[in-house]
């Protein structure tokens, strides 16, 4: 038996799913330069893909086609030897709506092997995201602004080429630079993209990081059922109703809160997050009716928390609340845990709403990278911003 | 040599090319390829993938055909029918319950001799809505005239689109064909796939000729008149005799395939996977052979004489071949990625087959055990195969063993 290498890269779905086959493609082309065998191919469950979803691609490479077949025939491989991430707020872990449970982004990376996160934050910062696991890793940031589009316009920033770059440093086995160029020249015919991809392989520098370093947050574990422990007919319990709750801090009982599925969480979908002003929320209980995954909670006296185990950061509740600045959308990348923002409120008003001030005004997303296109146009525009960016870099 | 002085278009036309590209994508550029003239479409995982690479191939200015998105996949069948007596080459699919929704349309056109070519992209029933692959839904037609086949590759999947073709035209078949893709593993995944000049195909492929059975002003016929008691049994005996001579068609056109591209399928109607000196072997279809065969690898290593046999074509089912082929045999496994509920023993589809095979056909009869595993996409895994070919090997040495056994099952 050859060996047998593994890429899986994680992507937001609709947005990034152009992106991810291109670098999947891109590797598997790259490594037959080099004489190798190799699939690409998309995870089967997460498709039809739904808008920010988490979703996998993967590439499989072998030296030979007997080895390549004890690959093949897989949903996705059980373990990988590089993992992909193609926007850092999917650091804090993964659920695909083909519901495999939460899992964390370094799920099937092997020991010491290399997790590439496409971001412009720092190791220490993507690490209060990335949870902590037994056996140790190297991370791997490739800075970049996050590449989003739309099921049909691809946005070229030379992503894939800078990933495909970095994935020939931190594997040299699995595919060289050398390839990787050829593979550019020859299909993409695009030399600034070779200079893309040889800049990226340049300055891609890894951390060590330890066993038991990161995000300590335990993911919930789940058990499947026995055949004849199932119930039958196709058919699964509901959720009670739910009902008032007892908040931690004033220890008040009230409002309600809606009983919600304990392994289903949502929250990984979510690239922005609502912040809310409960000073100014006049109760009109808009974004509590129109929240399409029944997020909020109506608290003890009447406002509404966006439950953030349970938000998957559509923006409705931005866009139908009718007071300035109530609810506002905000950069989830710059939030590294799901507390309630009530609670803060009720702790200390003051400190609260200074905090929600700084927030909007840092936070809120610069090159508005959530949830694809709104209107006809708007990746026009997009071009423009992301020059911008770019240019302040 | 001459080729390389030739201008890039030209070189296309001759040269073979290399495409990483899915099985949907593989039987598209088939499509292409066979020059077919009409193509109806209605949306299913996983069969619509093949029916956005039609369309892009289209868009694309790369294939001229009618492409016709019908309300339904009823619908879509009957399009093709009618366009096919017409005269056109023609190709449609679907997967699982849209399958079974176009089930009126599919009855009707092995009688009335219509050899349209259907791509089924293999899907679970439902309920549950399951995407995964299991071959029940192009089973649901096995009994009426229908030709099917299973392939295990993107390569053979372009390969048997053309062979389709070939075989469901020919004067002396005109029935339709339905060529049998695993969800996912076929369909989804992109592999390095050899893809033919259009020349050669040419070669290969002779225009459809429907003859005196077209329907056409110049040809006055009607078509599927009522006909009752006087008629029908005769009608049937006339689809009969077509499956009496499927397996000789076919076997020519494999040949001729062989003799057009260079490609070798060996025998057309199962492959035979470390037989030769095997004790027991397995049985199975489409691309379950991937984890069976790195199993057999596996189980080699450890000095188990153990081979498997992939069926290619399930109808026609090559009966005393098969039943030739399996009787050198201590014992057999079937898997079936399949159920058939109530049958004798309880086993699947396809073991029931081979065993009805084995009863007339073969001089000795060893055990066949039925094993039903990777139904709705699970996945046949390496300890999966290892545990069936365990019983196996045990019926093989006369240790009474269940005929019908669930394997990766919980439970």
């Amino acid at each position: 038996m050859g060996k047998l290498l593994a890429v899986e890269v994680i992507y937001r779905g609709v947005f990034q799913k152009t992106l991810a086959k291109n670098i999947t493609r891109g590797v598997v082309l790259a490594a037959h330069n080099e004489g190798k065998l190799g699939l690409s191919f998309g995870r089967y469950g997460d498709a039809p893909e739904r808008n920010g979803i988490p979703a996998k691609s993967f590439a499989i490479v072998a030296d030979d086609e007997q080895t390549l077949e004890a690959g093949m025939a897989q949903y996705e491989p059980k373990q990988v030897d590089v993992t992909v991430v193609l926007d850092d707020t999917l650091s804090k872990g993964t659920e695909s709506w083909a519901w495999y449970g939460l899992q964390p982004v370094h799920h099937a990376l092997k020991p010491g092997h290399t997790l590439i996160v496409l971001s412009l934050q720092d190791a220490p910062a993507l690490l209060k995201s990335i949870h902590r696991r037994e056996t140790p890793y190297k991370l791997g940031i490739l800075k970049g602004v996050t590449n989003f589009s739309g099921m049909w316009v691809y946005k070229d920033d030379h992503t894939d080429v800078r990933v495909l770059g970095a994935i020939a440093k931190a594997l040299p086995e699995l595919v060289g630079l050398k390839a990787v160029e050829q593979f550019i020249a020859e299909k993409l015919k695009n030399e600034l993209k070779v200079t893309s991809a040889v800049l990226a392989f340049d300055r891609f520098k890894t951390v060590e990081v330890k066993a038991g370093e990161g995000n300590p947050e335990d993911l919930p574990k789940f058990e499947l059922l026995k055949w004849e422990d199932m119930r039958q007919g196709v058919s699964i319990k509901g959720q009670p109703q739910g009902g008032p709750y007892k908040n931690d801090v004033t220890r008040e009982v009230g409002g309600f809160r809606p009983v919600r599925n304990e392994l289903f969480k949502k929250y990984s979908t979510r690239t922005q997050r609502p912040v809310v002003n409960f000073k100014t929320c006049t109760k009109c209980t808009l974004c509590w009716l129109n929240c399409p995954d029944a997020s909020f909670d109506v608290t003890p006296e009447g406002t509404y928390d966006a439950n953030l185990e349970a938000c998957c950061g559509c923006g409705i509740c931005e866009d139908v609340c009718p007071v300035k600045d109530c609810i506002t959308m905000v950069n989830e990348s710059e939030f590294h845990d799901n507390k309630s923002q009530w609670e803060a409120f009720k702790k200390n008003q003051d400190a609260y709403l200074k905090w929600l001030e700084k927030t909007i005004k840092e936070a809120e997303p610069e090159e508005k990278r959530a949830h694809g296109f709104r209107y006809r146009g708007q990746y026009k525009e997009q071009v423009t911003e992301a020059l911008e960016v770019a240019h302040k870099a | 040599m001459a080729t390389l002085t030739l201008p890039v278009e030209e070189k296309k036309k001759v040269q073979e090319q290399e495409a990483l590209i899915t099985g949907a994508e593989a039987i598209a550029i088939a499509c292409k390829l066979a020059n077919v003239d009409v193509v109806t479409a209605y949306p299913i995982r996983p069969y619509d993938t093949v029916m956005q690479y039609i369309s892009q191939l289209v868009a694309d200015g790369e294939m001229d055909c009618e492409y016709i998105a019908a309300e339904g996949e009823h619908s879509q069948f009957e399009i093709v029918k009618h366009a096919s007596v017409c005269g056109a080459r023609v190709f449609c699919g679907s997967s699982g319950v849209g399958w079974m929704y176009a089930m009126e349309a599919l009855t009707v056109t092995p009688a009335l001799r219509v050899p349209m070519v259907a791509m089924v992209g293999n899907r679970a029933l439902d309920d549950p809505g399951a995407f995964g692959v299991e071959h029940n839904d192009a089973l649901a037609v096995r009994d009426l005239g229908w030709l099917l086949t299973w392939v295990d590759s993107a390569q053979e999947a372009l390969d048997t689109a053309l062979i389709a073709y070939r075989v469901a035209e020919d004067r002396r078949m005109f029935v339709p064909l339905a060529l049998s893709c695993d969800g996912a593993f076929l369909t989804h995944s992109q592999a390095l796939v050899k893809i033919p000049a259009a020349e050669q195909v040419k070669k290969f492929l002779p225009p459809y000729n429907r003859g005196d059975l077209l329907l056409h002003p110049d040809n006055v016929i009607s078509v599927a008149p009522q006909a009752n008691e006087d008629w029908v049994m005769e009608i049937r005996r006339q689809n009969y005799a077509v499956t009496e001579r499927a397996c000789d068609v076919i076997r020519e056109v494999y040949a001729d395939f062989e003799k057009t591209f260079g490609r070798k399928y060996g025998n057309p109607f199962f492959e035979e996977y470390l037989t030769e000196d095997a004790e027991v072997v397995l049985l199975g279809m489409g691309t379950m052979s991937t984890p069976v065969k790195v199993a057999v690898r596996k189980l080699r290593e450890e000095g188990k004489k153990v081979g498997f046999v992939r069926l290619r074509w399930f109808r026609p089912f090559a009966g005393p071949e098969i039943a030739k082929c399996l009787e050198r045999f201590k014992a057999v496994g079937v898997i079936d990625r399949d159920f058939s509920f109530g049958s004798p023993n309880l086993s699947g589809v396809v073991a029931t087959e081979v065993r009805a095979a084995m009863y007339t056909g073969a001089s000795t009869r060893p055990p066949v055990l039925g094993f039903i595993c990777g139904l709705g996409g699970r996945e046949v895994t390496v300890p999966d195969v290892e545990e069936i070919t365990k019983s196996v090997f045990e019926a093989a040495k006369g240790k009474a063993q269940p005929l019908t056994q669930w394997i990766g099952l919980r439970g």
